[in-house]
């Protein structure tokens, strides 16, 4: 089912997805999805557990491609080019599309040596050029004045919150395009995560964002734009405001209000 | 009747200490018999002097040296094969039954009595390949009986590292090679070590694979064609012969000094290894 939203092409939209089917061995678990995000805007997806949302999310940096028995049919699109065509490199394709997981992952390595990890992978060895780059993506993340006397400490011995916002820093340092987060403040307490979703809006302004959430208020709080999944298609995707408000379809309703999922 | 809780709480403290106890005793009681019966003859002269009189007199220098090469070369040369296998049967292959018939044979290998070892390596090395009995025949022999071990234990390492690690390492665009080499690999190490100690534990106190290819040669080696004792051997063939007890003593207790110190070495490269990196 193909539900688009109107007047989407009057923006540019950064990524499209067209009728994407995804299978699991025989379980389908994307049932020709379309939908697109656009530049510079942050879109949520919502919907009950396995219903597809972080599976729709892992099409777009192709984490999906990890895991064994995993079928893809259909394109999506990043500015234009299938990232499923075979010309495309994926930790190329990885580089633009970053990720933020839903359990803080710092590596058991040093604040430094967690944010400069994406570029030593990217042969990144001139340390003056590692250290600007760390010093810009901890500001980006709010983190510079908090850890810039403890850049050589480990970074597991940071509270959760700033251990998240150390991944999002870690993430802007290979200077991706898209963002896309995975229920990323469910580990985190309402203030952590209040901070986490002032970072979104901050960071919307230079990156596209994609967020997976279980919790509504948040998409409410955060997105433009609202995808809502159930068992696998996309029911129903719009403005924001306008899915919350007044959603066309009745499965989606229910779910907002309470009555389902 | 049901038992009190009180009371089989009171049972269970008492049996998993008493066995702990237990196993705690024999082993203190066997390091002190032998340390006790082998120590006064340990001295600098025993440990560096030749022996004598099919070691009769003297010290027991040449099967140190053939003590310290033979495990040494065994691992140089199935650490990096063994590491290697686990590698790539973990992070790159999927579970098929073509890896399962792989780690069962490997299973396999780690349960074969040495001194099967043994026999292979004397009609491969030493006869078919023409090596002889030498260091190089005994090394290699060894290297293929730890070779399982090794393989096993970097597999059971390279699996604990945390999946997640591989998420964030290949979302920030990383390569296979390159998540293994810098996160995979250093997570893995103190596992890996461990494996590697167990190798070298095991091929220092073998006598049957080596005896069969090293030889027992008492003569300073000069190359590794040269046939040598280690210190295993040579408690084995004093002890075997009755030609001295306090000797065969004296190495034994050698060789559980030197045993114990490598284990405490690798522990302390380990601590080393975890504090500098976090």
């Amino acid at each position: 089912m193909m539900v688009a939203y109107q007047g989407a092409n009057a923006v540019s939209n950064k990524i499209e997805i067209n009728s994407l089917d995804l299978f699991y061995g025989k379980f389908q678990a994307l049932k020709t999805v379309g939908m697109s995000m656009r530049e510079n805007m942050i879109t949520a997806l919502i919907g009950p557990s396995g219903c597809g949302k972080s599976t729709l999310l892992r099409c777009l940096n192709r984490m999906n491609d990890l895991i064994p028995g995993v079928q893809v049919k259909g394109n999506v699109r990043l500015d234009g080019a299938d990232i499923y065509d075979s010309s495309i490199e994926v930790a190329e394709l990885r580089k633009r599309v970053g990720m933020v997981f839903q359990r803080p992952n710092p590596f058991p390595l040093t604040v430094f040596a967690n944010v400069v990890y994406g570029l030593k992978v990217a042969g990144i060895r001139n340390s003056s050029r590692l250290k600007e780059i760390a010093e810009q993506s901890l500001r980006a993340a709010w983190l510079w004045d908090l850890l810039k006397d403890k850049l050589d400490h480990p970074a597991l011995d940071l509270p959760l919150d700033q251990q998240q916002r150390l991944c999002i820093a870690r993430l802007l340092a290979v200077q991706p395009e898209v963002i896309l987060m995975d229920e990323p403040c469910s580990a985190l307490d309402p203030i952590a995560t209040m901070k986490v979703e002032e970072l979104m809006m901050e960071l919307k302004k230079k990156y596209t964002i994609v967020i997976v959430t279980h919790n509504m208020q948040q998409a409410a709080r955060v997105s433009d734009f609202t995808g809502y999944m159930l068992l696998g298609e996309m029911i129903e995707f719009g403005v924001t405001n306008d899915v919350f408000t007044k959603p066309t379809k009745k499965l989606t309703e229910d779910y907002i209000t309470g009555k389902y999922g | 009747m049901r038992i009190r809780p009180r009371y089989t709480q009171w049972l269970a403290v008492t049996i998993l200490g008493g066995a702990t106890i237990l196993t705690l005793a024999v082993l203190v009681f066997i390091i002190v018999f032998v340390l006790e019966k082998g120590l006064p003859v340990v001295n600098f002269g025993f440990l560096f002097t030749n022996a004598e009189d099919m070691g009769r007199a003297g010290g027991i220098f040449t099967t140190l040296i053939g003590t310290i090469v033979l495990p040494l070369l065994a691992i140089i040369v199935a650490a990096p094969l063994g590491i290697s296998t686990a590698v790539y049967l973990t992070e790159y292959t999927v579970e098929t039954r073509a890896t399962k018939i792989i780690r069962f044979g490997t299973d396999c290998l780690a349960g074969i009595p040495s001194i099967i070892f043994g026999l292979f390596g004397f009609i491969f090395f030493v006869t078919t390949l023409g090596l002889g009995w030498s260091i190089l025949s005994g090394g290699l022999t060894l290297a293929v009986m730890i070779l399982p071990t090794i393989i096993r234990t970097t597999e059971e390492a390279v699996k604990a590292v945390p999946k997640s690690y591989r998420q964030v390492s290949f979302s920030l665009g990383a390569t296979r090679w390159q998540t293994v080499k810098r996160v995979i690999l250093p997570n893995a190490l103190p596992g890996i070590l461990t494996g590697i100690m167990l190798g070298i534990g095991r091929s220092i106190g073998e006598t049957a694979a080596v005896i069969f290819t090293a030889g027992s040669s008492l003569r300073m080696p000069s190359s590794v064609f040269d046939s040598t004792r280690t210190m295993a051997v040579h408690f084995y063939i004093l002890a075997r012969e009755g030609i001295s007890s306090e000797n065969a003593y004296g190495t034994a207790a050698t060789l559980i000094i030197a045993v114990l110190a490598i284990n405490l070495t690798a522990y302390w490269m380990m601590g080393r290894f975890i504090a500098k990196r976090s």
